[in-house]
């Protein structure tokens, strides 16, 4: 087995306390060294832990949101039902975002591709692939490098909206433009 | 319809070696799955199996030995149970003219006991109640965490001698649960009980493919937030990334030999398959196409693979050379269907069809034919993969509102539901025989 540090132990014994509420598997058999267990447990290492027990009051816990997008505009992509075709009214989110990025050769951004929960997993990931290089492609065209922008998908893996519904579906078939 | 009952073994003692199994270690899960069986096979073959002598409290967390060997049997379809109520053990002279006049052709009973080293000694015999005969039996000395395991294993052999084909029942499955926002890949016996985990995620984990010696699983993994296939040695948990390359990185397949794996990368644009070595290195192209190729599954002699092209259109499978070249399309009827898996004999394809009004729904071919089956009648079927000897394939579907594994009979007659009680389970693949 691998060698590990006691608070990582620590935190893959949290994640699996919290795991087992649905199942009672108590050996988990991760990489402890690769697995990013804590990143997103919520049970303990989100931002604002330290507000809680004994900490002074005035103490304030600094939560962070993520990297700063560094522009107002918005950079979701939606796409109609089996289509990979940027609908016209995104051509001046894309053209927007391309401008910022392909103004900053340090600046590198990724596109998620994302599809609504209908069909297979393999597939969907697939598609949400063919939008995302849609979108990318898109931005090369308009002066961005190519090495500044990556197509990747969750597929169907990781929905917008909950539903199965038109309005969820219709919601979640987008491409995210997000800093890397 | 009496079938024979063959291959007479003589009485042997075998201690097998359970290291992997071991260390994968005991902790069981808790009723996590129940077996409901519906539909009624046209041919099963009656058998008795008796409650074997000490097996209640030698293992009392993991269950009755005698008790998992039914379940087992009747799971598979093939058989069907014949009353028995009292204790039978190895040493027995039943009466088999009258368990024949009960109706049973075969009889089973057995023992368990406590070895000095702590271990259990789980022992059985098998009669021929038509030919009036003894069948043998085994000693299995394991142990008392594998419990359950000696009694795959005897209806392993049980199921060999009666059919002739081997039993699968002391094989594994691994399938992927997520509960909230936390996801699990788990490997648990072919009955579903004695799951384990072997990665926890906070981030999707889908498409787990079994290396052919079984000790390895690849699977795509989210955690890096980009599609990204990892192997992993399923006893000691050590793994390692197979492919991080620009893009997706999916849809993993191990070659027949365990050498070469099958998959999809985007680093070149579209979405190809591409073989790369079990240890990684520079992945070779497969597909040359401007359409979407993806979810490859080798035929079980290496040399072609099938897998899901939008070529013309909508998605179908395809089946293509190991080394590239043209491809032949393999499915026609329907609009959209994927998920290949080449039964063991090569003979079989099943896939998943999607239906007029949308159902998804599993599908068999007999690729010698084209002759092609639904097996289901439910509406979200998903990730079919046959059982190493080719008589069952699981899948994964949904009732009422929760995503369930099922096992089916290639003639889709018998049915049986693996009910998940805490989380949703999906993404099923059955493990080979090497355990």
């Amino acid at each position: 087995m691998k060698k590990h540090n006691s608070k990582t132990l620590a935190l893959v014994m949290l994640a699996a306390a919290a795991l087992t509420v649905g199942c009672a598997s108590k050996v988990p058999l991760e990489d402890k060294k690769d697995v990013p267990v804590e990143t997103r447990s919520g049970t303990g290492a989100g931002g604002a832990g330290g507000a809680g027990g004994g900490a002074p009051a005035s103490q304030v816990t600094t939560v962070n949101t993520g990297a700063s997008q560094g522009t107002s505009a918005p950079r979701i992509v939606y796409f109609d039902f089996d289509s990979f075709t940027i609908r016209d009214e995104y051509r001046g989110l894309i053209e927007s975002n391309a401008r910022a990025v392909a103004g900053n050769r340090n600046r590198k951004v990724v596109i998620e591709g994302h599809t609504d929960e209908r069909g297979g997993r393999e597939y969907n990931l697939a598609l949400g692939q063919k939008r995302a290089e849609t979108v990318a492609r898109a931005m090369t065209l308009l002066g961005v490098n190519a090495d500044q922008v990556e197509a990747v998908s969750f597929g169907k893996e990781r929905p917008a909206a909950q539903g199965s519904d038109e309005a969820a579906w219709a919601k979640n078939r987008r491409a995210e433009i997000k800093d890397k | 319809m009496t079938r024979p009952l063959h291959r007479a073994v003589a009485w042997r003692r075998r201690d097998w070696c359970v290291g992997a199994a071991a260390s994968l270690a005991a902790m069981r899960a808790s009723a996590q799955f129940r077996v409901e069986i519906s539909g009624v096979g046209a041919t099963q073959i009656p058998v008795a199996v008796a409650p074997f002598r000490d097996e209640t409290g030698a293992a009392p967390s993991l269950g009755v030995a005698s008790a998992i060997v039914r379940a087992d049997l009747e799971r598979s379809g093939v058989f069907k149970l014949v009353a028995a109520p009292n204790v039978i053990d190895e040493t027995a002279q039943p009466n088999l003219p009258e368990w024949r006049a009960r109706g049973a052709d075969a009889l089973a009973g057995g023992s368990v006991a406590r070895l000095a080293d702590g271990r259990l000694d789980v022992r059985f015999k098998l009669w021929d109640a038509v030919k009036n005969q003894d069948l043998g039996g085994q000693s299995l000395a394991v142990p008392v965490a594998d419990m359950r395991l000696a009694a795959h294993r005897i209806a392993d052999t049980i199921y060999e001698k009666i059919t002739g084909d081997k039993g699968v029942f002391s094989t594994r499955i691994a399938y992927v649960t997520r509960a909230g926002n936390r996801y699990a890949l788990r490997i648990a016996d072919a009955d579903g009980e004695g799951g384990q985990v072997a990665l926890n995620s906070p981030d999707p984990i889908i498409s787990p493919a079994w290396s052919p010696n079984g000790r390895e699983l690849a699977y795509v993994s989210f955690e890096s937030q980009k599609a990204v296939v990892w192997v992993q040695d399923v006893a000691t948990g050590a793994r390692r990334k197979l492919a991080d390359f620009r893009g997706s990185n999916s849809a993993p397949a191990w070659s027949p030999d365990g050498s070469t794996l099958a998959l999809t990368l985007s680093r070149d644009g579209p979405s190809q398959l591409y073989l790369i070595g079990r240890e990684g290195g520079t992945p070779r192209r497969l597909t040359q196409s401007s359409a979407i190729d993806t979810e490859a599954a080798f035929a079980p002699d290496g040399k072609s693979l099938y897998f899901v092209s939008d070529r013309g259109g909508g998605p179908q499978v395809y089946r293509t050379g190991a080394g590239g070249g043209d491809a032949q399309r393999v499915t026609f009827n329907g609009s959209y269907n994927i998920s290949p898996a080449v039964s063991p004999d090569g003979k079989n394809l099943a896939f998943i069809s999607r239906l007029p009004g949308g159902a998804l729904r599993l599908h068999l071919m007999d690729l010698a034919s084209g002759t092609v089956t639904a097996l289901t009648d439910t509406n979200d079927d998903e990730s079919p993969s046959f059982a190493p000897n080719g008589k069952l394939i699981i899948y994964a579907s949904t009732s009422q509102g929760r995503d369930v594994l099922m096992t089916t009979t290639l003639d889709g007659r018998i049915k049986a539901k693996l009910l998940s009680t805490g989380a949703d389970v999906r993404e099923p693949v059955w493990g080979p025989f090497n355990r």
